[in-house]
């Protein structure tokens, strides 16, 4: 065990990792987390509280996932390169694992340009890789770093994104294979839809053997509406989206439509879940939280272990 | 290069309100070549000054003149005979913003700059220029086939295309090439594509502004 996490549990004892996902609120409330929280408990193994997810100024990742150990669930501590530097990260990381954090998710982070505050100065003092470096340098070696020794080693389950969509597509396993060799642990895919290129990605990465180094978690986020599809399809760069799924909502009756997008999850689920390689998903049912549970009973994955 | 562009004529307007008589000067050197400050510029914003405040019924009086350089002292030396009771009440320099600064430590009349000074680039075609370089102080473009991640990718990026590369280009705007995604062409073009293989290692930015506003001094040209 390298960290004890929940979520590393789950792995290390075979079983299929459900993971979920938090977007603290734009303000200081904690019954927003409370609600939010509640539609989660139980039904996932631990849970990812985003870090100001495309550049909008929201509560502290770390204080969310504080919240989250109080109330007696597992948070997976996402951080971006965007609004820190290592001198920050560093301490942050110390911070939070001396309040019981023990799942961080080191990520590039949106640019600022998307966000409420495009007018702000980002830092990119490091990359996303080079931050995976540092976590394991502070969990392995016991050393900041600048070499110095730490009084109190983060003993954290390291996690990392990975985007099968991005371009170059040949160049994507290539950064999954950096990534490992960075020392992650596990890895939360984008959101999946093209599920062809998907496979293909997975085989290239199960051939290389690189699903025998790290626990890959198939990322699936629900279309909640046609309206989201389209979006998603024409104004995320780095997603793909096929026609395919945009015609099955639009032939459904607008009030039908969610429904059809629980039903499409649950396929994909099941779909990447006969993948080889595929070690659990990341569910990311954004601003839809309450449906959880529904999809994950409908996906056969409830109850979850108990793991010790 | 330093590539700058020229302040919007409103806001030169707003400067300049409440002078009478400025000193207009341009530069021959980089703002030359990227048509914004060399002796053709100052002769249109002189023009454009003149015209407007004319309309206003307030005209302004409007010197114009081009030094070789506003980057080195023996070049901002000329200007001493001019400003010498003249009644200018200020300078409006239209160098990248060394020149205004140059001016300002070696007169002691208000200085204003009449541009932007944009990035370290170069020009693509007529009338387009790009980022190309940020001046780190410690290069290293030969580890990404002569192309900067630093200076060209959005997030700075050392180790390979965040997830947002599509089609070649950048998720902050169309516009934008995603550097990662022509790095990866070179290489492949280069045959050397196993050379982005490794963990790129965290970079020391202490030889960038992060380490305090630089200098460099060669002993060797002092005299």
């Amino acid at each position: 065990m390298k960290a004890g996490s929940n979520l590393e549990k789950i792995f290390t004892q075979g079983h299929f990792a459900v993971t979920g996902e938090l977007g603290p609120p734009r303000g200081a409330s904690v019954e927003v987390i409370e609600k939010k929280a509640s539609h989660l408990r139980g039904v996932v193994d631990s849970i990812n509280v985003t870090d100001n997810q495309t550049s909008v100024v929201r509560m502290s990742s770390v204080a969310v996932c504080k919240l989250l150990v109080d109330m007696g669930l597992e948070p997976n501590l996402q951080m971006v390169c965007r609004d820190r530097n290592r001198i920050a990260m560093q301490s942050d990381l110390l911070g939070a694992y001396a309040l019981g954090i023990r799942n961080v998710l080191c990520l590039s982070g949106d640019h600022n340009r998307f966000g409420d505050h495009p007018q702000a100065k980002n830092v990119f003092d490091v990359d996303s890789m080079q931050l995976i470096t540092i976590v394991k340098k502070l969990r392995d070696e016991g050393k900041m770093l600048s070499g110095q020794e730490l009084e109190g080693v983060p003993k954290f389950f390291i996690g990392a994104a990975a985007n099968p969509f991005g371009d170059p597509f040949e160049f994507r396993v290539t950064r999954l294979a950096k990534k490992i060799d960075a020392g992650v642990d596990f890895i939360q895919t984008q959101c999946i839809y093209n599920m062809e290129k998907f496979r293909k990605y997975m085989h290239i990465a199960h051939e290389e053997g690189l699903t025998e180094k790290c626990y890959i978690m198939a990322g699936i986020t629900p279309l909640k509406s046609v309206g989201m599809a389209r979006y998603m399809a024409n104004f995320v760069p780095g997603l793909d989206v096929p026609d395919y799924y945009i015609e099955r909502l639009k032939g459904v009756d607008k009030k039908k439509q969610a429904d059809e997008g629980i039903k499409i999850a649950v396929e994909q689920i099941q779909e990447v879940r006969e993948i080889p390689g595929v070690k659990g998903i990341h569910l990311m049912a954004i601003e839809w939280e309450h449906k959880v549970p529904e999809i994950l009973e409908a996906a056969g994955l409830l109850p979850r272990p108990s793991v010790n | 290069m330093v590539v700058a562009e020229r302040k919007p004529i409103e806001e030169i307007l707003a400067m300049v309100a409440d002078f009478k008589k400025v000193l207009l000067v341009g530069c021959k050197g980089c703002v030359t070549v990227c048509c914004a400050g060399g002796t053709k510029e100052v002769g249109i914003l002189g023009s454009a000054l003149r015209i407007a405040r004319k309309k206003q019924g307030n005209p302004l009086e409007v010197v114009e003149h081009t030094l070789e350089r506003q980057c080195d002292p023996e070049y901002v030396d000329q200007l001493a005979p001019m400003l010498k009771e003249n009644g200018f009440d200020a300078v409006l320099s239209m160098a990248c913003s060394v020149g205004p600064q140059f001016i300002a430590k070696r007169y002691p009349i208000p200085v204003y700059p009449m541009l932007n000074t944009t990035f370290i680039g170069g020009a693509l075609e007529h009338g387009v220029w790009a980022e190309f370089c940020q001046s780190c102080g410690n290069c290293l473009i030969h580890n990404f086939g002569g192309l900067c991640p630093i200076a060209r990718c959005s997030k700075s990026l050392m180790n390979g295309p965040c997830g947002g590369s599509a089609n070649k280009k950048c998720e902050v705007s169309p516009e934008i090439d995603c550097i990662w995604h022509l790095i990866y062409d070179r290489m492949v073009e280069l045959g050397q594509l196993e050379k982005l293989r490794p963990v790129f290692p965290i970079k020391d930015w202490s030889t960038s502004r992060d380490g305090g506003p630089r200098k460099i001094v060669r002993e060797d040209l002092k005299l």
